[in-house]
């Protein structure tokens, strides 16, 4: 939040709104990694169906963006409650088979039914009541607050723990009486909700959309960014957003690499810190604290 | 009768693991299941506790019938257990496991939960007490706040029965307590089985450790080969001579 002193430009801004942006779904994203134990590979197609979903509505309907959204949001909870509801109901990593397809999809979809999505040359949106970067950085930042607060309080409360407790024994979960389907399906719903907000506000703040948001290649970076950060941590979830959004930035020489950077940072991480960044380090710190004793 | 199975059977592929096993547990018992390995003890609690389907035969609570039902829902009509080998979550503390445990009483709304109503956090702070009361009732009081991973084995199952105890089972299915355990620790669990039962908790015992079988049973099911060999109070079957002779083999006679 001090960060404005040090921002001296538009592009520092614009990469501030964006790690802001990308950490709220990966704070989502985290309650079914980190939490549920489960893997979603369409997490972009949320991502782009909120974004889309709100600009077709306000761009070619005439709806205000301010309903547009929420309607957006709406939507893309029923599709992943239709998704999530039958494949949940199986053990094992079938949700992510059955999101890998949706993404796709999706992203074939909105690049090719042009009439709705102006396709591969995307398409204008109407702005939301924020204007001006230094407005939707502080908005950006006070719904990045906000959703951080909400995950705290959820994963501390008696469902959160329901829910990582399907992470740490399923079998176990089952014999206190946790509906593992159910609960499952729970943190997939809010998770892809919560990207479609994102995704929507992304649509508004940027005024023009392209399919490549809804992109497989995207989704990956969100599951990236939520492993190097550390499952099960929501600082974690934020810093592996901030990081991974910023790197490829700053190293703007390497941009045909990124994607290869990116899958020699997730095969780093499972190797040298399975748990990820911020857990790792919190376990480093207590370390050296108990030496210090 | 608090349980009641009739004639479960279980195949595994061509492996007949159970073979048309009945029985009965009334309220307030200890009831143990003995038998050679092999003989089908796990799997029968398997089915006790909803984990397995079997392929004939069925299971009922009081009068509630639970046959095919999902595994929560065993949970739900009152049948809470442990594991022979340990299913902690070890992602979480000793304290968040047993309040994890009690989830079938402090289930709350998603929108209560993130908003973290004030109901919610007065509840909270009563399962906390809650838990840390089991704890120290199960004996693992002192670990309470770290993180599970750094428990000793026989911390952690006693952990394991105080989750169960959290969601407050009609009926507690121990999968070998003992297990693992030395003699001073098997003894401890003895006192601590009986104190469970004497607490109004119907007790479904698996353990090799006859000596603690014989004493804190009310009665014994012995199975052999997926079958009911004998069923009686501790002493006579101790004295069977199909069950001496299931145990020692026939040469032995």
């Amino acid at each position: 939040m001090a960060l404005p002193l040090v921002l001296t430009n538009n592009y520092t801004y614009e990469i501030a709104i964006l790690v802001g942006l990308n950490a709220i779904v990966c704070v989502g994203l985290n309650f079914l990694i980190g939490y549920a134990g489960q893997i979603s590979l369409g997490h972009a197609g949320f991502y782009a169906l909120g974004a889309y979903g709100s600009a077709v509505l306000s761009a070619r309907y005439g709806v205000y963006p301010v309903i547009s959204v929420p309607l957006a949001v709406g939507g893309v909870a029923m599709l992943a409650w239709l998704v999530g509801k039958p494949v949940l109901r199986l053990k094992g990593h079938y949700l992510a088979m059955a999101t890998l397809g949706l993404g796709v999809i999706v992203s074939v979809v909105l690049a090719n039914e042009d009439w709705l999505t102006g396709g591969p040359d995307g398409m204008t949106v109407p702005p939301l009541f924020i204007t001006g970067e230094k407005a939707w950085y502080w908005a950006v930042g006070a719904v990045l607050l906000l959703t951080v607060w909400l995950a705290q309080n959820l994963i501390d409360s008696p469902r959160g723990r329901a829910w990582r407790a399907l992470h740490g024994s399923e079998v176990a979960a089952a014999a206190v009486g946790i509906d593992a389907a159910r609960h499952k399906l729970a943190a997939f719903v809010l998770s892809a909700a919560i990207a479609a907000f994102a995704g929507a506000l992304t649509a508004h703040y940027a005024g023009f959309l392209t399919p490549s948001k809804a992109s497989f290649l995207h989704s990956v970076e969100l599951v990236t960014m939520v492993v190097f950060g550390g499952m099960g941590s929501t600082l974690g979830a934020v810093l592996g957003a901030a990081v991974l959004t910023t790197l490829p930035q700053l190293l703007t020489v390497f941009k045909e690499y990124e994607m290869a950077l990116f899958g020699a940072l997730l095969m780093l991480t499972m190797i040298f810190m399975p748990q990820g960044l911020v857990p790792t380090l919190e376990k480093l710190l207590a370390a050296a604290g108990r030496k210090a004793e | 009768m608090l349980l009641r199975a009739e004639k479960l059977s279980k195949h595994f592929g061509g492996v007949h693991a159970l073979e048309g096993v009945s029985f009965e547990v009334a309220a307030g018992r200890v009831h143990s299941i003995i038998g050679p390995n092999g003989a089908g003890k796990t799997t029968l609690l398997n089915l006790l506790s909803g984990i397995y389907r079997p392929d004939q035969g069925k299971v009922f609570l009081g009068n509630e019938s639970l046959t095919g039902k999902p595994q929560h829902r065993f949970a739900a009509a009152g049948i809470g257990r442990t594991f022979q080998n340990l299913q902690i979550f070890f992602n979480m503390s000793a304290l968040e496991n047993v309040m994890a445990g009690a989830w079938l009483h402090e289930a709350c709304g998603l929108a209560a939960a993130a908003l973290r109503l004030p109901r919610l956090a007065r509840a909270e702070a009563e399962a906390r007490r809650a838990a840390r009361e089991l704890l120290d009732y199960v004996g693992v009081g002192r670990w309470a706040d770290s993180p599970s991973t750094g428990m000793p084995y026989g911390a952690l199952k006693r952990l394991e029965i105080a989750r169960a105890l959290a969601a407050r089972p009609k009926l507690l299915l121990l999968d070998e307590p003992a297990a693992g355990l030395n003699p001073t620790e098997t003894r401890e669990i003895d006192v601590l089985i009986r104190r469970i039962a004497e607490g109004g908790v119907t007790v479904v015992l698996v353990e090799h450790d006859m000596k603690l079988v014989m004493e804190v049973s009310d009665r014994v099911l012995v199975l052999d080969h997926g079958r009911r060999l004998a069923e009686g109070e501790p002493h006579a079957v101790s004295h069977d001579a199909r069950v001496i002779e299931a145990y020692l083999g026939v040469e032995a006679c």
